[in-house]
């Protein structure tokens, strides 16, 4: 809503010296968000004047044809001599009242005005247009201003409102009435304590009938219905400058003097209107809800196709509007109508809200009725329009009116005294909360401890004890609530699911991996680039039906492809050493949920029941961590030579995140996209799949732009978080450590963790760690073996162990290994 | 009780008579002289004073003397290995000082040579500001609640107060989660935080104090200001006697903490479903403190020279919420409210662009380290 001061002032006796500065700040400590205040015409300066053309001399010698003018402007050029002016413009004759910039204005854009020879003629000064001074946009010329506006030489900064400032205020979905001078007017007249005059004051006629007939179907959905007519007028007549002045300022674009009128009205009452030219009008207007498959071609030149919950304005010949959204097109207003019907109507909210999203018309129409107007302004709203069409239009106000109003009155709201007090933590006398709220304009009645309270018409918005309480405290000031500190409440921290989360990042940081946010939208693209198979759990994803790129539809059901996409741009940079992770949900689908989440009541709280039927209708959401690595794990450098990332760090990314929960992950071979067949690894908690880790299958970084052999991990960390041990204190033994060093041959398909499950099996309880400490193939073992050597480490926590001890430790071992992999004690 | 040894043999015990020890002193003195390092020194101690040096075996022999030979054979071989000690001792540390003048001089190396395997790594900027956030809630006592992030309009919006046809709903722009064929689902991404209230209040008995930190989803295009996912906290006190000066308290706190002891906050009215009555809170400029305004000469780029910054939205929970959620409003009141967590990043750390936080360049997260 924008408010120009100069209007807003008519109805509010604000006093001379508030600024547009510090009305904007009152009104937002009232809640009415002014978020600019525009400081209009400040860039124009210099004298600009009311002109009277006096001759017209037409130069024809150019390419276009040119005037030169001379012009009356009366004592302002000092002289009292005729201006004189070359001029473009040929929509003004002789004797027309213009508005002229004399040498000296500066108009917008720095743009100076001075004497100077154009067209071979000397030109002192401009005629202006409309636009030359950003007054309202009218390409058809310069302004002709009606006559007897003015004297020549007259000033036309105030004729016009050349400076004014507009506040721009934000409303929000409760404050309706704020959309509209009246509204915005009370308000400012409530704050500064001033009288206010109300615009929609007028006197009702003493007669309601005989109007244009009409029918309302049902009060639901229109609860007042107002025609009134005027006849006779002029459709020749312009708008006057200031109405087009103030609407330009207000946002509203100058259509026709019939249709400026009703936005007038509109923005001064908050009372949408609606004009037809009533020639266009067949029989008796019927209110009520559209038939299946009605059509209606609206003002925009669509024909659509009206739902049976829009409401509809018919006539004999069918649709004539879409109330309170749009009108149609058969009954506009056009440049020969001169018996005018002005409809002002209170149309149900929610159906005027249905009606502009289905049709995605939204118009400042609907966006008020949506908001909620003043039920009963009505009347009020189509007198005010029809006396301006007489005053500006030379129309003649037709006495007879339609009246049909099937609004009850409002039910009372019934409060404890001091009831906002006690939202606030204010202690407000009960006199204080009564009278602020009459300041609202709510009638009041005390009676003991209970305040009955009925709002006003143009106040839909109160409706519960805490509405009240809200206009209470902000007429009070939100600014004189104090801050109590809470006491502390024996909160019980953060659980240890969100505290491994934290671990987890913090240790993936620590080593060497920069965390990312990335967006949760893919597509069937990245689907195909992950190689995924046809009958992958991965590819059912949710779909959005509304994404904001037709190309990624889906929910992810992976953190891969995001992942990939961000190395990719890190690479691209110039980074090809990238480490990267993300923590973050994955969405799954759950078969067998409920089709549609149901819509539970909200008048009390859900059953048990209810509670697991909708619970169950929303999608599985896990929580994953994955990690990429691309070019260098470890780098070069002046201390040797660097190492490229391999399968081996994917997979030990995934154990440090295990680790973090005390959950040791055993890594199986696999082959699942979007991984290398040959160098990915399943990875196991226990019996429990977790995740995969390995390097990445050709065809994946070749469709996502990766560097060859990029690597990655992704562990599903809720189930790790499942699994999480707390540490237990071990026995620290002090005995002395008994190393044994054994090599294994086995065939080279073997893989080395049977083989360690097998020594540490058959080492028993003695074993303190093994470790790895060489793969060998070669001749030395015989092809297709391949050896491993593992440095066993023995030991007794109560006792030091002897060589025969350790020794048979080892064998032990062996054996098991021997048995179960085929492994052969290296000679 | 054995008899005295007289029967010894004095051949035996030769190394034992006095030149023989003397001869023992003179060359372990003399190649504790010749040690040229620590290294060769360690040899020498070894040869000469460790446990098979011939000092010590001759010293192992004295037990075999008889006992008037037992004393004068002990004086002569332990005054021999106490010279030597101490004669080590001298040379250890005149070794050592010497290392230390020249050896460790010759080893020096250029300490300023950069060494970085393995670069560090970071946390997501917006991960860390958003634990500090709530780290200052739960200080006070307060528990981290979780939702979903695909989630029914009814804890989205319905419980929420946000009628069907109401202009708040649409207000959201929100994405809509398709069902089977395209159908309704009754899905949405999260627009808010919010329906975590609801969530723990149907989980957790009052009184309740929760925080609920998350991603949430609007329909907004990516520029510098907005991007489709982007995080907020929830607040939500639920309790007997609430009131808008105990949100007010709330919030005076976590700006302090967060920001700096003695700023001030204010509240201006404002709206939203699940809040009524509702407000902005804005915090006094950490930097300027409000110096700034109208001052030309010295503007401040954190609040644009207006002094104060819009921090979110909170007000009293609508009792239809509480009521919704299945809490007795007679007994219990509360407040709500919700802070931007990328805002929050953007005016406390000089985000310039919502591109630096959404895109993960390497080189903004690095900027921010473990913590913030």
């Amino acid at each position: 809503m924008r408010v120009p001061l100069s209007w807003l002032r008519e109805y509010v006796e604000l006093p001379a010296e508030v600024t547009a500065r510090q009305l904007a700040a009152k009104l937002i400590s009232a809640g009415l968000e002014v978020e600019t205040v525009d400081e209009l015409g400040t860039d124009i300066t210099g004298p600009i004047v009311v002109g009277r053309v006096a001759t017209i001399e037409e130069l024809t010698e150019f390419k276009k044809p040119i005037r030169f003018c001379t012009v009356d402007v009366g004592q302002a050029n000092g002289t009292g001599a005729p201006q004189e002016i070359v001029c473009g413009a040929r929509n003004f004759a002789e004797g027309d009242l213009v508005v002229v910039s004399l040498p000296g204005a500066v108009l917008p854009g720095g743009f100076a005005i001075g004497a100077r020879t154009t067209y071979g003629r000397m030109s002192a000064g401009m005629i202006c247009s409309a636009s030359e001074l950003q007054l309202w946009d009218d390409p058809s010329g310069i302004i002709v201003l009606p006559a007897g506006i003015a004297e020549p030489g007259s000033d036309a900064y105030a004729l016009l409102g050349v400076r004014d400032d507009v506040l721009d205020i934000a409303v929000t979905p409760d404050r309706g009435y704020a959309l509209s001078m009246r509204g915005v007017a009370r308000e400012a007249a409530a704050l500064y304590d001033v009288a206010f005059t109300d615009p929609a004051g007028l006197a009702a006629p003493a007669v309601e009938k005989d109007g244009y007939p009409a029918t309302v179907a049902d009060s639901a959905i229109c609860g007042r219905y107002v025609l009134r007519g005027a006849t006779g007028f002029d459709p020749a007549l312009p708008s006057p400058p200031w109405m087009r002045r103030r609407l330009h300022m207000a946002g509203i674009r100058s259509v026709s003097l019939a249709v400026d009128v009703t936005n007038y009205v509109m923005v001064e009452t908050g009372q949408p209107l609606h004009a037809w030219d009533r020639a266009t009008v067949q029989g008796p207007i019927r209110v009520r809800l559209a038939e299946p498959g009605e059509k209606l071609e609206t003002l925009d030149h669509v024909v659509r196709t009206l739902d049976p919950d829009d409401i509809l304005i018919a006539d004999d010949s069918g649709p004539i509007n879409i109330a309170g959204v749009m009108g149609g097109l058969s009954t506009e207003i056009s440049g020969t109508s001169t018996d005018i019907l002005i409809e002002a109507a209170h149309f149900a909210d929610t159906h005027i809200a249905r009606a502009s999203r289905r049709h995605q018309l939204s118009s400042e129409s609907s966006r008020r009725f949506e908001r909620g107007v003043d039920s009963a302004v009505q009347v009020a709203a189509a007198t005010r329009a029809v006396t301006l069409l007489a005053e500006l239009g030379g129309a003649v106000v037709e006495d007879a009116i339609t009246h049909v109003h099937g609004t009850t009155p409002r039910a009372p709201i019934t409060i404890a005294a001091g009831h906002a007090g006690r939202v606030a933590g204010v202690d407000y006398p009960v006199e204080t909360e009564i009278a602020r709220l009459r300041l609202v304009g709510c009638e009041v009645e005390a009676d003991g401890d209970t305040l009955t309270v009925t709002p006003p018409t143009w106040r839909p918005d109160l409706t519960d004890p805490n509405d009240l309480a809200e206009e209470v405290i902000r007429y009070e000031g939100y600014e004189n609530i104090p801050a109590i500190r809470p006491r502390a409440v024996a909160g019980r921290g953060l659980t240890r699911s969100q505290r491994l989360r934290r671990a987890v990042g913090r240790t993936l940081a620590d080593t060497g991996f920069s965390e990312v946010l990335n967006y949760p939208f893919v597509g069937e693209r990245d689907l195909d680039a992950l190689q995924l198979p046809a009958d992958d759990s991965r590819r059912v994803a949710l779909r959005l039906a509304n994404p904001l790129n037709d190309d990624e539809p889906l929910l992810r059901t992976t953190l891969l492809p995001g992942l990939f996409k961000t190395v990719a741009r890190n690479v691209g940079r110039g980074f090809a050493d990238v480490a990267l992770f993300e923590s973050g949900l994955v969405y799954r689908p759950r078969p067998g949920a409920p089709e549609v989440a149901p819509i539970l009541a909200v008048d009390r709280g859900p059953t048990p029941q209810e509670r697991a039927g909708l619970d169950a209708a929303i999608p599985d959401q896990p929580r994953r961590v994955g990690a990429v690595l691309a070019g260098q794990r470890e780098r070069a450098g002046w201390w040797g030579p660097g190492r490229a990332a391999t399968w081996a760090d994917a997979v030990h990314a995934a154990r440090e995140v295990a680790a973090v929960a005390g959950v040791r992950l055993d890594a199986r071979a696999a082959q699942h996209a979007p991984w290398h067949p040959g160098r990915c690894a399943a990875l196991y908690a226990g019996a429990t799949l977790v995740g995969h880790a390995g390097e990445l299958h050709p065809r994946v970084t070749k469709a996502y732009g990766l560097p060859e052999r990029t690597v990655a991990m992704e562990v599903e960390l809720d189930l790790v978080e499942g699994l999480a041990r707390s540490g237990q204190a071990p026995e620290v033994a002090t005995y002395p450590v008994a190393s044994q060093d054994v090599a294994l041959v086995v065939d080279a398909g073997v893989p080395a963790g049977e083989v360690e499950a097998a020594l540490r099996e058959g080492a028993g309880a003695l074993l303190e760690s093994i470790a790895l400490f060489d793969v060998y193939t070669g001749e030395q073992v015989g092809q297709g073996n391949k050896s491993l050597a593992y440095a066993l480490r023995l030991r007794a926590s109560d006792r030091t162990l002897t060589a025969e001890e350790a020794t048979a430790a080892r064998d032990s071992a062996v054996a098991l290994a021997a048995e179960r992999t085929g492994a052969v004690l290296r000679g | 009780m054995s008899a005295p040894n007289n029967s010894h043999d004095p051949v035996e015990a030769h190394a034992l008579n006095p030149d023989e020890v003397a001869r023992m002193r003179a060359e372990a003195m003399e190649a504790v002289a010749a040690a040229n390092s620590l290294d060769q020194l360690k040899e020498v101690r070894i040869a000469h004073a460790g446990d098979r040096s011939p000092l010590a075996l001759a010293n192992r022999e004295i037990g075999g003397l008889p006992p008037a030979a037992k004393a004068d054979a002990g004086k002569r071989v332990g005054g021999a290995r106490r010279e030597i000690s101490e004669a080590f001792k001298t040379r250890q540390a005149e070794l050592e000082e010497e290392r230390d003048a020249r050896v460790l001089v010759e080893e020096a190396v250029d300490v300023t040579l950069s060494f970085d395997p393995i670069p560090r790594g970071a946390r997501h900027p917006l991960t860390t500001v958003a634990e500090r956030m709530t780290d200052i809630f739960v200080g006070m006592g307060f528990e981290v609640a979780e939702g979903p992030e695909v989630e029914a309009e009814w804890y989205n919006f319905d419980a929420l107060n946000f009628l069907p046809d109401h202009p708040a709903r649409s207000m959201q722009d929100t994405f809509f989660v398709e069902g089977p064929g395209g159908a309704h689902s009754g899905l949405v991404l999260r627009t808010h935080t919010s329906p975590v209230q609801v969530r723990a209040l149907l989980d957790r008995d009052a009184p309740v104090y929760v925080v609920a930190p998350g991603k949430t989803f609007r329909t907004d295009e990516l520029d510098a200001t907005h991007s489709p996912v982007f995080h907020q906290l929830e607040g939500l006190v639920v309790d007997e006697g609430i009131t808008l000066a105990h949100l007010r308290g709330a919030i005076q706190v976590f700006v302090e903490r967060m920001f700096g002891e003695g700023l001030r906050t204010r509240m201006r009215p404002s709206y939203f479903p699940f809040t009524e009555p509702s407000a902005e809170v804005d915090m006094e400029c950490f930097v300027c403190r409000g110096a700034s305004v109208g001052d030309p000469d010295a503007p401040c780029r954190t609040c644009s020279s207006e002094g104060w910054i819009e921090i979110g939205g909170c007000g009293v929970m609508n009792p239809r919420v509480l009521t919704a959620a299945g809490v007795d409003t007679e007994r219990y009141s509360g407040w709500a409210f919700g802070l931007g967590i990328e805002r929050t990043l953007m005016f406390a750390h000089g985000v310039k662009d919502m591109h630096d936080m959404v895109e993960g360049d390497v080189r903004f997260t690095a900027a921010f380290g473990m913590e913030i």
